[in-house]
């Protein structure tokens, strides 16, 4: 394999990787700050042990979120470095600004939040959850924009006789609308993985009659969101899909694995055959819906790959500018299907456990458990598509990804980071995982009656 | 001054907090091994940065995010030319950062100890790597009329960059040493003391030797007198801790690491990533710098937003400046003082 192969390998598996971890984090913290702050408010205990609960699983996904969010920043510098001459002018700004204004806003009010517990009033102590929850969601957008620019450079202009673009307006970068389209996107599907997690995690206490005062209202909340994130997700993609008509039409065309351009086109939910369109042997086609999907419109004109291609050559010069079509075909149809039924469960489950009725069947409580994985494969085949779709651009129009591959670093280097992180990625999941699978066996914290004492025990977390 | 310029001094303000922050916390993973006699002692000792090690790290990734935006050419350039030198210090972040929370989870001596050489071991290696790593972007190192890097992770590896990187690893742990004394009491915060004793008398000549060094082969007049002082910082912040004044020791050691980035970068600039093939092929502060807009948004953005970071990371030391004892931590299995409202005072999860 080439340097780039391994470094798009590399990028990859490193990044679905660390996105495994973040949208739990940036729910998660929101979740556990409504918690504390219902605990504050109805001074029920309840609230107080979900807090603290919860508030661990969520330690333990943030710290290896953390670690391997390092990774992210430095290999651009790493192994894209091309890419980082060409574009650092702009795409530096946002990362910059998300490390000073938001990166160290969580990480301090983390800090604060897991110790502060003796030292903060409880009030300042509330303040510090929400701020790190804050600081999450804006670290969240600050990457959006950096990567919505990837996929529709906007504020921006070529500097002539060098290979360099430079920033012209910041304000233009950071309300890109393809950014403003997939902040809450992502942001509400963080919540539907969220509430999922809840949900999972709960009924397996719930299974067990086990401090059903907890849990089972910690299901109903996360059935709840999920539901309504879930609804909201689909929504903000759908407005996305028209943006990406417009901005990145042959993504659009991919994602249907459409070659040509078809007024009143078809979306095919399922397809055997060969998707070069060569044949099709079989395939489950609802009529008008991807032209409803693209314009609105069910009549709407949707360009086929084969047409876009053409229009590429002559503007870009000849050359190849189609992604993988069967990556961008499945993984579009996986992400929606997997995020959709994800909420169709969540209704299904809400309306089992109407009026505190607690369902007796197993299968409930193993689609429950094993429902955890539908979000992350959302979220996974998502980013895949966004990503894969724009290809072989990194930044559309501007830059390939064959252009944007560091110049000076071997295979042989590559070769040795994409085993090493593999493998250490490997065994940080099965340790967190194996960790938070433990920790959830043991429940919620038991809050007893507060003994007398003047000073409260100063105590810690690690 | 140009804004070049400035963010030249701005990204090594950055370096400096981040040596000065996280230099300690590195000098506290490498000593937790040789300090802590039993579990309860070693967290107290994990403890001591526990709430602040992250915010520290953040200036690294800051220092990371402001080259790329300031001076794409010196990011892509010494990003992808310390390939595998980056790839050994982020594992060691990695494992290190994961360590802090994962080690409390589980009661067992043996995943502890597990944990714990982890701790020194991701301490110990950036701690050193840092140092090699900045010394040969002072010495120069094989760059091509493209600003590519032409050598290996050997290349590195020479003498000098090797003493620098001796010289971090042993001002870090001697910092360390310093903050645990400031931030311990009884028998360990005795042992801290004498830790760093033991430190300064490798850390102080080996930094006297790497300063001269350096001053002879790259210094400028300006430089001289920084590193002049970061030597007489150094001694008195050692004779501080000899005399068990902690407070001027350690603002001796953390004076130290920012005068000896000054004398760092001010022998760089205006080179920001020099060239030893040829001196044409240099990264220089106005070749690899960022157009003038980029800078101009950048330089507002830091300068309203830096003064409320270092007020909130400020009061982050404050809340936490109490020194910690073996009865501040909670005997493993035991759950600690419950409550049932507001006025709670219980750490999230309570146990380990």
């Amino acid at each position: 394999m080439s340097v780039l192969d391994l470094s798009r390998w590399q990028f990859g598996i490193t990044t679905v990787y660390h996105f495994i971890f973040v949208p739990l984090t940036i729910g998660l913290s929101l979740v556990v700050a409504c918690m504390q702050t219902a605990w504050m408010i109805k001074k029920d205990p309840v609230y107080l042990r979900m807090t603290k609960f919860f508030g661990k699983i969520f330690l333990i996904n943030f710290a290896v979120g953390v670690v391997t969010g390092i990774v992210q920043e430095f290999q651009f510098g790493m192994n894209w470095s091309a890419y980082s001459e060409f574009v650092g002018n702009v795409f530096g700004a946002p990362l910059a600004m998300e490390a000073l204004l938001a990166f160290f806003m969580e990480s301090t009010f983390i800090g604060l939040w897991i110790f502060g517990w003796n030292r903060l009033s409880p009030r300042v102590h509330l303040a510090t959850i929400w701020l790190a929850a804050i600081g999450t969601s804006m670290s969240a957008y600050f990457i959006l924009a950096a990567n919505s620019w990837m996929q529709h450079p906007v504020g921006y202009k070529v500097l002539p006789g060098t290979h360099k673009v430079v920033l012209t307006s910041i304000w233009a970068l950071l309300t890109n609308s393809t950014a403003l389209g997939a902040w809450p996107h992502v942001f509400f599907a963080s919540l539907v993985v969220t509430g999922v997690v809840l949900v999972a995690v709960s009924a397996w206490h719930v299974a067990r009659h086990n401090q059903l005062e907890v849990f089972r209202r910690a299901m109903r909340v996360g059935l709840a969101l999920t539901l309504a994130a879930g609804i909201v997700t689909a929504v903000t993609g759908d407005i996305q899909a028209r943006l990406m008509d417009s901005q990145q039409p042959m993504k659009m065309a991919a994602a249907e694995a459409l070659y040509n351009t078809s007024d009143a086109a078809s979306f095919s939910l399922f397809t055997i055959g060969s998707l070069n369109g060569s044949k099709e042997l079989w395939s489950i086609r609802v009529p008008d819906l991807l032209s409803l999907i693209a314009t609105l419109n069910p009549h709407g004109t949707v360009q086929g790959i084969d047409n876009v291609e053409r229009a590429y050559a002559k503007k870009y010069g000849p050359g190849q500018y189609k992604p993988i079509i069967p990556v961008t075909y499945w993984s579009f149809r996986l992400m929606v299907g997997f995020g959709m039924l994800a909420a169709l469960l969540a209704a299904i489950g809400l309306w089992l456990t109407r009026r505190r009725r607690i369902p007796r069947s197993r299968w409930f409580y193993r689609v429950a458990l094993w429902g955890l994985v539908l979000p992350y494969l959302a979220t996974t085949t998502g980013w895949i598509f966004t990503e894969m779709g724009r290809q072989p651009w990194t930044v559309f129009g501007l830059l390939t990804t064959a252009q944007s591959v560091s110049p000076g670093v071997t295979a042989s280097s590559v070769i040795i980071s994409l085993t090493v992180y593999t493998l250490l990625y490997a065994g940080l999941a099965a340790i967190a995982g194996w960790l938070t699978v433990r920790y959830v066996k043991e429940g919620a914290p038991e809050e007893a009656e507060r003994p007398a004492t003047e000073e409260p025990l100063p105590v810690f977390q690690y | 001054m140009n804004l070049a310029t400035f963010w030249f001094i701005l990204i090594a303000v950055l370096w400096s907090g981040y040596f000065v922050l996280e230099g300690f916390d590195f000098g506290v993973g490498i000593l937790l091994p040789f300090l802590g006699r039993d579990d309860t002692e070693r967290r107290v000792l994990v403890n001591t940065i526990g709430p602040v090690w992250d915010g520290n790290e953040v200036w690294l990734l800051t220092a990371g995010g402001a080259t790329f935006a300031a001076f794409p050419l010196w990011y892509a350039s010494m990003f992808s030319g310390f390939y595998l030198a980056l790839l050994l210090i982020l594992v060691a972040l990695i494992v290190r950062g994961v360590c802090f929370e994962f080690r409390s989870k589980v009661d067992n001596p043996r995943w502890r100890a597990s944990w714990d050489r982890a701790i020194f071991a991701g301490s110990a290696l950036p701690a050193l790597l840092w140092g090699v790593a900045f010394a040969n972007i002072v010495r120069g190192v094989p760059l091509n009329a493209q600003h590519v890097y032409t050598g290996n992770l050997l290349t590195l590896l020479n003498w000098y960059g090797l003493l620098g990187g001796l010289v971090t690893l042993g001002l870090f742990t001697l910092h360390g040493a310093i903050f645990l004394g400031l931030r311990t009491t009884g028998e360990l915060r005795q042992r801290a003391r004498h830790a760093a004793v033991a430190v300064a008398l490798a850390a102080v000549p080996l930094a006297a030797i790497f300063l001269a060094v350096t001053q002879f082969s790259h210094g400028k007049p300006a430089t001289d007198v920084t590193a002049a002082v970061a030597a007489v910082a150094l001694i008195g912040g050692a004779a501080a801790a000899i005399r068990g004044r902690e407070g001027w020791a350690f603002a001796g050691t953390a004076l130290t690491l920012v005068l000896a980035v000054a004398t760092l970068f001010g022998d760089l600039w205006p080179n920001v990533f020099p060239s030893s093939t040829s001196a044409a092929f240099s990264l220089t502060v106005n070749n690899a710098s960022s157009a003038h807009y980029t800078l101009v948004v950048m330089s507002w953005v830091a300068i309203i937003f830096t003064p409320v970071v270092l007020a909130y990371q400020g009061w982050t030391y404050w809340v936490f400046r109490k020194r910690l004892t073996s009865s501040d931590i909670v005997p493993t299995g035991h759950t600690p003082p419950p409550v049932t409202g507001p006025e709670a005072t219980e750490p999230v999860g309570g146990r380990s």
